[in-house]
């Protein structure tokens, strides 16, 4: 499956019309050690760019921005549970939520690994 | 103390910025200083390791100033800067020190300060952010009697916990006969320091000033000890906050007095209404009555209910529909030792009950909070 990445470090695993949401492993290390996640509610309808989870660290607060339009189908209660995940495995199990693509066409402005490579070194 | 007012680069650098880079310091700006904000082993482990071990902080960045009297009487230097402050600074016996605050004439907290007896002259600790102004201060208004020396050449080390004593002795035999707040002149490995056991972590604990040049030698002394670890400004903050100390620029300002400050235990009866030396400081005529009747606000604990951090400039309000705030966060984020969010902030005096429970405007949500008695983890200061 294709992951896609953002210029504000999320990523996008894509499976058919669904996207899978997370932030990347360069962005947990920024953070530092992760206390606290709020994910959107389910059904929620998410417009691009728009705020759509929170990731905290002990020293500050993080917006996770919503990379792509859609509804909210599935959310990650592990990580609400026990957000060090997101320092432990940010580019898999703790993935934060799952939207119902609204439109396939604003995928084409997100980056591919090897872009996004660039965009952080 | 201490406060975090960032400034447009250059940015200063400490005697101990190499070393913060050979350990891997995240360094960022900070009151006009580039700091360590954190080390790789990241904020919760060095905020733990500091309540179980020792931690070693590089306060470098605040300002170090010699009162000298000019008489050679340190009484007179004492007499002097009680014109500036509402604590007695006279009766501070040699050896001993004292927080204090530098109050405006409507008895706001310009600063926050220690003050140090050292026998024949007052020395201060102040907050990186003010120290220019504070510089300013006691030269318009001490000149007369005071020569005021700022001590640019040397570098400020904290090392806290409560292995710290066990640490320092190894390289300053005697330390361990220091009581909470004793301050002087030292010998550590052999160097001409000032001494004091006191900090901003809530744990026991010292500040050593150290010739500049000698600084880094110091600092890779301490750290060869197991027990000690590099600590930064996130974990320095998160410590404080679980203290209930305040932070300059946060918690209290030029708009908070000390009695708003819940700071009135700092202010002795000696400059209080009926005192030896009642009043004569900035802003008295604002400050004693409200020590009397009391302030219309207070700096209270706060403890979120949930999981959420609730931070600074979050709304407060009585209930979860009121259309009004009645106050706001100063200080909040997440308590490592207590494994749960805290907070600090204002409140009028019918919330500041503990027990009472307010709400926290966050991201469009009211919650819920509880007001809690200060500190949150007990202090464990060796008097």
């Amino acid at each position: 499956m294709p992951v896609l990445y953002t210029t504000d470090h999320e990523w996008l695993r894509i499976d058919g019309d669904v996207a899978t949401i997370g932030i990347t492993d360069y962005a947990q290390s920024q953070l530092g050690d992760v206390v606290f996640v709020e994910l959107p509610k389910l059904g929620r309808q998410l417009k691009k760019a728009e705020a759509a989870a929170v990731v905290e660290s002990v020293k500050a607060a993080s917006d996770v921005y919503a990379p792509i339009s859609g509804e909210v189908v599935e959310v990650n209660d592990a990580v609400t549970g026990d957000p060090t995940l997101v320092n432990s495995d940010a580019a898999d199990k703790a993935w934060l939520f799952k939207v119902k693509i609204a439109d396939k066409d604003e995928l084409s402005g997100l980056m591919d690994a090897a872009a996004y490579e660039k965009h952080t070194a | 103390m201490d406060a975090d007012l960032t400034t447009p680069s250059p940015l200063n650098r400490t005697p101990l910025h190499a070393l913060h880079l050979a350990r891997g310091g995240k360094m960022v700006p900070f009151a006009g200083y580039e700091m360590p904000v954190q080390y790789p082993a990241g904020v919760l482990k060095e905020h733990l390791h500091t309540r179980a071990s020792a931690g070693l902080f590089d306060v470098s960045h605040m300002g170090q100033i010699a009162l000298r009297p000019k008489s050679g009487k340190v009484e007179d230097a004492a007499l002097a800067l009680e014109r500036l402050v509402p604590q007695d600074i006279v009766a501070v016996p040699p050896g001993r020190q004292r927080y204090a605050q530098f109050t405006n004439a409507a008895g706001g907290i310009l600063d926050d300060l220690m003050v140090a007896n050292f026998g024949d002259h007052l020395f201060l600790v102040v907050n990186a952010a003010c120290k220019a102004e504070d510089e300013a201060l006691l030269r318009n208004a001490l000149d007369g009697e005071c020569v005021i020396e700022v001590l640019a050449d040397r570098a400020l080390i904290a090392l806290q916990g409560p292995k710290a004593v066990e640490v320092l002795g190894r390289l300053s035999p005697g330390i361990a006969a220091m009581r909470f707040m004793d301050a002087g002149p030292r010998e550590v490995m052999g160097l001409a320091c000032f001494v004091s056991r006191s900090g901003y972590t809530g744990e026991d604990g010292f500040e050593i000033s150290v010739p500049a040049a000698d600084a880094a030698a110091l600092a890779e002394a301490l750290l060869a000890d197991p027990a000690v670890a590099p600590i930064g400004l996130g974990a320095r903050d998160s410590l404080r906050l679980e203290a209930g100390l305040c932070l300059y620029g946060h918690d209290i300002d030029a708009a908070t007095t000390p009695v708003e400050g819940d700071l009135v235990w700092s202010i002795q009866k000696s400059r209080r209404n009926g005192g030896a030396r009642a009043g004569g400081f900035p802003g008295a005529d604002a400050i004693l009555p409200q020590i009397e009747r009391g302030a219309s606000r207070k700096r209270v604990g706060l403890k979120p209910e949930g999981r959420a951090p609730v931070r600074d400039g979050a709304a407060l309000y009585a209930d979860a529909e009121a259309r009004d705030a009645i106050g706001a966060v100063t200080s909040g984020g997440f308590g490592p030792s207590l494994n749960a969010p805290i907070a600090m902030g204002y409140l009028p005096i019918p919330h500041v009950a503990a027990g009472t429970r307010v709400f926290a405007q966050v991201r469009g949500q009211r919650l819920p909070m509880t007001v809690t008695a200060l500190p949150f983890v007990p202090h464990s200061y060796q008097r």
